[in-house]
């Protein structure tokens, strides 16, 4: 190399092709390399073992809850009401309808064999996820009517203190509230008469 | 001397540090010789307000994390544990959590001066882009604070907070679980929430905020007349109607921090739960995921921003356009240096639209806290629903009423009279 083109930095004998392959390269690799960095970050975030485990199927005994009371349990760190319907309750669902959001429960959240009128597998025992389908308060148990401070012809449900959403007794929406469904409903089955078991399909027996 | 001297013909000791780094001239550019345009006012304190509390929270948060125990069990027995029987702990504690919302009153006043006099118009559309940014984070890293205490309220208000996320569709609910960890707030939820509150929120705010006055610095301060005093310069090249930051407006700023702290430390001494707006009464018992209290409401800086999302009806079976129109609010900010088309900066030579409508959007604004704070009625929805509605008129309106409106003519300097 002469003296001149050391000074001037240019070197008339450049590879460029050899150059832009090479800057390809490593910069394709590190590319690579920082997604596959990015990757175990990430998941590290979602629940570990040991809160997967925790989130095991759980059996309620149902010989505890008397009738027109509301028992509450935890499955996954999410509250679980388990309500022992009075046959007046039950009657009580066909009188609000006309009143519900979706009363069929097309599209809010349970399973295929909840999707009824009293959406329940037995009509008297009703399992609810306690979580408020808005932002996922815990709605207060409001079984006594008339109850003028909740609504005007309030049939007995569940009343949301965060922001006013309003359940029937079957945790159907009332036109009128926040929350955009009705409260949805974990997979449960009937272990005996007397025993569900919260987290299991009734096929799962 | 270095191999080349330095410009600043610094000699001994700071010749030696100047040879190699600048420090001479960082104390020139940002302070002794950065022109501030004379006429500041009332205003004009609640920048350097700002860093003061940044500078409260980084201290005490430091202390804190010394005594603070992150994790569900731990949490809320460390921090009556700081509370009771850490020396001046509640002290600290204290200046921590009044320090919060001291932030946020004295970051809304300074937004606000900002529309007053056109702060964010060009050539100071990143200064406002990166204060925006700020907000954001400063947003976050409440949040995150907000949770740590681990009593009923933080634990509601981070499920209701995370569960925003759950009304995006498709990837919404398996987004929630993700965030969290785990199927409902738990452990792993507090310990990330207090990670991002420590270490990652925090390196984010101070590098905005240096970006911040770095291209506050680059361009030069606007002041209420919305004149540029880089226009008429003396024959230094220094602008007439500028004077240096120090010593003039370190010292006007003293003065302000007096008045703050006198303020601050009666708020600290004498009502440090802001009568149950800076520390709620529900987060004196702890976290439980099967009751709720009794009204959950939001921290009050975020009361505006919550009531946009209460009053937002579902659409579709979906809590979504709430969560978007609250988020819309806090985004529109960014957009105001190009909204506003007005052809003058400061308020003082405005006419009649934009001060109808700023003064329209100050009542919605303290409307929407007000009632964002209250539990739910049909009358707070429909004020809040008024509220959102000239709340975002005042914004995405903007291009149209800064058009029509009339304008006064700008003096060529600013309007100043020495006292």
């Amino acid at each position: 190399m002469s003296t001149e083109s050391a000074i001037s930095g240019v070197n008339p004998n450049v590879d460029t092709s050899r150059r832009r392959f090479l800057t390809l390269a490593a910069s394709g690799m590190g590319v690579i390399g920082g997604a596959a960095v990015v990757w175990p970050i990430l998941a590290s975030l979602r629940p570990s073992a040991k809160a997967q485990a925790a989130g095991a199927p759980i059996a309620i005994d149902l010989a505890v809850i008397e009738p027109g009371q509301k028992f509450t349990t935890t499955w996954r760190g999410k509250a679980i009401w388990v309500v022992r319907r009075t046959p007046e309750m039950v009657a009580s669902l066909t009188k609000v309808t006309g009143e519900l959001v979706d009363p069929d429960s097309a599209s809010s959240k349970q399973p295929e064999y909840t999707q009824n009128a009293a959406r329940a597998i037995k009509p008297d025992i009703s399992v609810l996820i306690a979580n408020c389908t808005h932002l996922g308060c815990i709605p207060t148990y409001r079984p006594d009517h008339p109850a003028p401070d909740v609504a005007a012809n309030w049939e007995g449900g569940f009343y949301c203190p965060c922001h006013g959403s309003k359940f029937d007794l079957a945790g159907r929406v009332y036109k009128g509230s926040p929350a955009p469904v009705n409260l949805s409903i974990p997979p449960y089955r009937f272990a005996s008469d007397s025993q569900i078991v919260v987290g299991e399909d009734p096929s799962a027996a | 001397m270095g191999i080349v001297a330095n410009p600043y013909k610094t000699t001994g000791f700071m010749g030696w540090i100047d040879d190699r780094f600048p420090a001479t001239k960082m104390w020139r550019d940002h302070l002794s010789e950065y022109y501030a345009p004379k006429n500041f006012n009332f205003w004009y304190y609640f920048g350097s307000l700002a860093l003061l509390v940044l500078v409260n929270q980084l201290v005490t948060g430091i202390v804190l994390t010394m005594h603070y125990k992150p994790g569900a069990e731990t949490a809320f027995d460390s921090v009556e544990y700081i509370m009771r029987d850490v020396e001046w702990g509640w002290l600290i504690r204290y200046m921590h959590s009044t320090g919060a919302s001291a932030f946020f009153i004295v970051v809304f006043l300074h937004m606000y001066r900002g529309l007053l006099y056109g702060s964010y118009q060009k050539p100071r559309e990143l200064i406002w882009i990166f204060g925006s940014l700020i907000f954001l984070v400063l947003m976050a890293e409440a949040f995150c604070g907000y949770v740590l205490p681990w009593g009923n309220m933080s634990y509601w208000g981070a499920q209701v907070i995370i569960n925003l996320f759950g009304t995006i569709p498709v990837i919404g609910p398996d987004m929630v679980v993700w965030i969290q960890g785990d199927y409902s707030p738990a452990d792993a939820t507090l310990n990330r929430l207090f990670s991002l509150h420590v270490i990652a929120l925090p390196f984010v705010l101070v590098g905005l905020v240096l970006a911040h006055i770095i291209a506050l610095h680059e361009v030069g301060s606007n002041n209420p007349d919305g004149v540029e005093i880089k226009k008429y310069k003396d024959a230094n090249g220094i602008p007439l109607d500028g004077i240096p930051f120090h010593p003039y407006y370190t010292v006007k700023d003293i003065v302000g921090v007096v008045v703050f702290l006198m303020i601050f430390c009666a708020l600290i001494f004498w009502a440090p739960d802001g009568g149950g707006y800076f520390l709620e009464k529900p987060n004196f018992i702890p976290a439980s995921n099967i009751s709720t209290p009794e009204h959950i409401t939001p921290a009050w800086y975020f009361g505006s921003f919550y009531a946009i999302l209460r009053a937002t009806p579902p659409l579709f079976g979906s809590a979504l356009p709430g969560v978007i129109a609250m988020f819309g609010a806090v985004l529109v900010i960014f957009f105001v240096p190009w909204l506003d088309r007005s052809p003058v900066k400061s308020i003082r030579y405005r006419g009649p639209y934009y001060k109808i409508a700023l003064a329209l959007f100050t009542l919605a604004f303290i409307a929407l806290s007000y009632y964002g704070m209250q539990p739910p009625s049909d009358f707070g929805t429909l004020i809040s629903r008024i509220g959102m509605a000239v709340y975002f008129a005042f914004f995405l309106l903007m291009p149209i009423y800064t058009k029509l409106d009339s304008y006064k003519t700008v003096p060529e300097r600013v309007t100043h009279e020495a006292h």
